[in-house]
């Protein structure tokens, strides 16, 4: 019973794994590799996985033959012996062998890993609750990364597309095969920036900047995601790094220039009402929504409800210091003075205020924002 | 309860001043075997409640997309998961068996402070009652992660300072019963038993009370820090107040590893008496198995980097951690060869708690060889924070440490209730157990390789199979247990009577010297050992 019992679990284990995923060779092991480092570790944790594969298959060799022919319902009588000082020692003397045998390649793999010295090129990651910012610092451009999976495809309202939570509206670009550092640092918690492909990991630190370097070898997209637990939407801030060949990575860079010249909004401007809130809108759904919810509803008491709140239908002042500065005695409210510019803040605010149910009929010009900002 | 019958017609005689019946009796309790019983029952309660909390995870990651629980929720789910297995199951198992075992293995009549005994274990109840109360506080529970990481956990709600209240608590239990294990090994051992003569679940446990000693104050002083972060204006973990959120985790990690062997040593300790009892030979390298355990608890508090690698140390450190990290493996391989030396040329015997202790030492390998994947860096960079690492931890502390209570508590229920228990159910619960177990955890190495991260309530479509097999093996874990549920209720009730040695190789003084069950009050004149 028990011996068939055994054998009807591991094969319904196996038919499972097989059926469901030998199809794919990669879901065993880690991703294709895509740069040198990539491919150090991938090459270490084969080494490594098979060294012990190989103990596991002596070592075990041996108990289960025990197991078997040592049974007493065999008619096996017990020996007495209980310590052999020589067998102990070379039993302890052969692992220790080996893990010298596996320190030798990992120690050059931390030594190739950690050189971040010489990088032809420099991006800054920021990491926020619950997206990633990328700063080009030598050509002035930087921007924000944020889900683009739809809410209705997480709440299976329709069908998932091929990359679900694993696709941005801005990825990362770079050019390939060039050495790009990356430095790295978060702006409220912890944070971890990681693209499996490259082989990296680092964490985001608040109050720390940490580097760390990729070579990609060939263009293409190459998808991770936020790896230390960041709070409530911890699983939808996913990592995009586009590859390009040089001249496509130019030609993207000049666009980038450009565009964030022309979609400026002219800060000194005075914009209707309409205007504040239809660009509020936006702001206000990639920035808030996922928080104070697209309906304004929130999720009391950690995000609490904009609709109708004190806030948002109060004194115009403490609704632009609390957007700003963040809450004081809500530290899940994050300061946007940084973030985001003074006609995004305007207009948020102005959204918040007349929109999601609640009629201040108040607006706040981009020029308000300026001079606080003083 | 089996007391109970002991108390009743063994005990009339020697203490007539009468005992507190009922309620009373288990609260005002000073008897090691009373309070044994107490820690375990507590220990399989808070199974079923940290069982319940994982297949609630499971459920929601039973196929992509969020259906039952919404991403807030999870994170509640995944950090008192974590919590309550941890300082609610396995932790308060070791306790409850080393209060049944210790005095009667070593000939003593009971724990040294038998009052401080009855404090330590009713300080429990207390703190599991503050972390399940913090679901229903405004806000719910804490949802930053059982290693309750700042800034995260600045953020959280009250339910975060009932985390760590909680903390505080169950430390000063621990730390009680550490004192307690510690005195009685030291002090109050039979005439004759040597410290090398001491069986080895003994010596293990000594080795891990002098581990709780050493760490719990360090875990306590971490979470008042936070504490004083959220409430007193002090910026230990703020970076903008020039406080540092990567201190937190050295210091927390400085308790976090000896904790993990906290949660190991005493499994040892019980694997290394059962399987010389089934395989009826003595324990092979009796004394390279003592050295061996103190080598890994000493080790214990140098490798804490090796969570940390991510972080960003300097190379001379990643270095250092992970070579220390490695050198485990010696000490640890040298425990698995002595097991299978001892099975070699013995004469086996399969009864469910050979059968458990065979299993672990199998999956708990398994789960040894992970750990010497993610000790190597490089490969660490990859794997950390992802489903390899939960996987990992899962083969250590389930087939570990859970399964080493559970072998414990087969092999000892004859001896506490004086029943065999039921042999056949046994067998059921240890295949089933064994089988979901592997189903529900083999394939997380698989989705940790392909990079899908931990603590996370949905997931892309490429993790969706392995997802799948576990949550089904999951739930078939998760009722399995019921079994054992139904082994011990039988057998506190009746059953074929067992005698006072119920194991043919059993030969600790518990066995030799005393009936099944052992009266209420045991070795009030010590045995003499030879």
């Amino acid at each position: 019973m028990i011996s068939k019992l055994k054998s009807l679990g591991f094969g319904v284990m196996m038919a499972l794994m097989s059926v469901a995923a030998w199809a794919e060779a990669s879901k065993y092991n880690l991703q294709t590799p895509q740069t040198q480092v990539a491919q150090e570790i991938f090459d270490l944790h084969i080494l490594i996985m098979w060294v012990c594969v190989a103990i596991f298959v002596v070592v075990f060799g041996v108990m289960f033959y025990a197991i078997w022919k040592h049974r007493k319902s065999a008619g096996h009588q017990a020996a007495h012996f209980h310590e052999n000082t020589k067998v102990e020692i070379i039993w302890t003397i052969i692992p220790f062998a080996i893990l010298i045998a596996m320190a030798i390649p990992s120690t050059k793999g931390i030594l190739s890993m950690r050189d971040t010295a010489n990088p032809d090129m420099t991006v800054k990651v920021t990491g926020y609750q619950w997206k990633w910012e990328y700063d080009y610092p030598a050509d002035g451009v930087k921007f924000l990364s944020t889900l683009s999976t739809p809410r209705v495809q997480i709440e299976n309202k329709e069908a998932k597309d091929e990359h679900y939570l694993l696709e941005v509206d801005h990825p990362l670009v770079v050019p390939v095969g060039k050495k790009v550092r990356v430095l790295v640092t978060a702006n409220d918690v912890i944070h971890s920036w990681s693209v499996p492909a490259f082989g990296i990991k680092q964490d985001a630190i608040p109050g720390y900047i940490k580097d760390t370097w990729f070579r990609a070898e060939r263009p293409g997209t190459f998808r991770g995601q936020c790896s230390e637990l960041c709070g409530k939407d911890h699983g939808f801030m996913p990592v995009v790094v586009e590859v390009k060949s040089q001249a496509d990575y130019d030609k993207w860079m000049a666009a980038q220039k450009a565009k964030q010249a022309a979609v400026t909004m002219d800060p000194n401007k005075t914009y209707s009402l309409d205007e504040l809130k239809a660009h509020g809108e936006k702001v206000y759904m990639t920035h808030c929504a996922a928080c104070h919810q697209p309906t304004g509803a929130g999720m009391p008491p950690v995000f609490p409800a904009l609709t109708g709140s004190p806030v948002a239908t109060g004194p115009k002042a403490a609704h632009i210091d609390i957007v700003m500065n963040g809450g004081k005695k809500n530290p899940a409210m994050p300061a946007w003075a940084k973030q985001l510019n003074d006609v995004d803040l305007a207009s948020v605010i102005t959204f918040e205020r007349n929109a999601l149910g609640n009629h201040t009929g108040d607006m706040v010009q981009p020029a308000e924002i300026k001079a606080l900002r003083k | 309860m089996e007391a109970t019958h002991a108390l009743d017609h063994d005990h009339g005689h020697d203490h007539g001043h009468g005992h507190p019946t009922g309620l009373m009796r288990w609260v005002t309790t000073t008897n090691h075997k009373d309070i044994g019983t107490l820690y375990l029952w507590f220990s399989f309660i808070m199974l079923f409640v940290g069982g319940t909390l994982a297949l609630l995870i499971r459920a929601e990651l039973f196929q992509p997309g969020l259906q039952i629980v919404q991403p807030e929720f999870f994170n509640q789910l995944t950090t008192l998961h974590g919590l309550i297995m941890i300082f609610g199951v396995i932790m308060p198992g070791f306790v409850g068996l080393a209060n049944w075992q210790v005095p009667m293995m070593i000939g003593a009549p009971d724990m040294a402070f038998p009052r401080m005994n009855n404090w330590s274990f009713w300080l429990l109840p207390v703190a599991a009652s503050l972390l399940i109360g913090s679901f229903f506080v405004p806000g719910g529970a804490s949802a930053g992660g059982w290693t309750m990481y700042p800034p995260l956990s600045l953020q959280g709600g009250i339910s975060t300072d009932m985390t760590i209240f909680a903390v505080h608590i169950l430390g000063i239990s621990s730390i009680m019963g550490a004192i307690n294990i510690i005195t009685t090994i030291l002090n109050m051992r039979a005439p004759g038993m040597t410290m090398m003569k001491m069986p080895m679940f003994v010596w293990t446990w000594l080795i891990t009370a002098y581990l709780l000693i050493a760490v719990m104050p360090v875990l306590a002083g971490v979470v008042t820090m936070l504490l004083t972060d959220r409430h007193f204006g002090t910026h230990f973990f703020n970076a903008a107040g020039g406080g540092d959120p990567v201190m937190f985790q050295h210091i927390f990690w400085f308790f976090g590893h000896p904790e993990v062997y906290i949660m190991i040593l005493p499994a040892f300790g019980i694997v290394s008496q059962i399987i010389p009892t089934f395989a009826r030979k003595p324990l092979f390298g009796y004394a390279s198995m003592v050295y061996a355990t103190s080598s890994i608890a000493i080790l214990s508090f140098i490798v804490w980097g090796h969570h940390m690698f991510t972080v960003g140390m300097p190379t001379g450190a990643q270095l250092f951690f992970m070579y220390a990290t490695m050198l485990i493996a010696v000490p640890t391989g040298v425990k698995v060869f002595n097991w299978v030396a001892t099975m070699w040329k013995g004469s086996m015997t399969f009864e469910t708690p050979m059968l458990f202790a065979i299993a672990f030492v199998c999956l708990f390998t398994i789960g040894g060889f992970s750990g010497l994947v993610l000790a190597i860096t490089p490969v660490d960079i990859q794997l950390q924070d992802t489903y390899y690492v939960v996987a990992h931890f899962h083969y250590v502390l389930v087939s570990g440490a859970l399964f080493c209570i559970i072998a414990a508590v087969y092999f000892w229920l004859p001896k506490w209730t004086g029943h065999m228990y039921d042999e056949k159910l046994g067998k059921w619960h240890f295949w089933l157990s064994t089988i979901f177990f592997n189903i529900t955890f083999f394939p997380m190495h698989f989705l940790g390789l392909a990079g899908m991260p931990r603590r996370i309530p949905d997931y892309a479509l490429q993790f969706a199979d392995f997802n799948k097999i576990a949550s089904i093996g999951a739930f078939g874990f998760g009722l399995s247990q019921l079994i054992l549920l139904v082994v011990v209720l039988k057998c506190i009730k009746g059953g074929e009577k067992a005698p006072g040695r119920a194991w043919e190789g059993a030969d600790s003084l518990e066995w030799t010297h005393l009936p099944s069950p052992p009266p209420y009050h045991s070795f009030e004149t010590p045995p003499l050992v030879k």
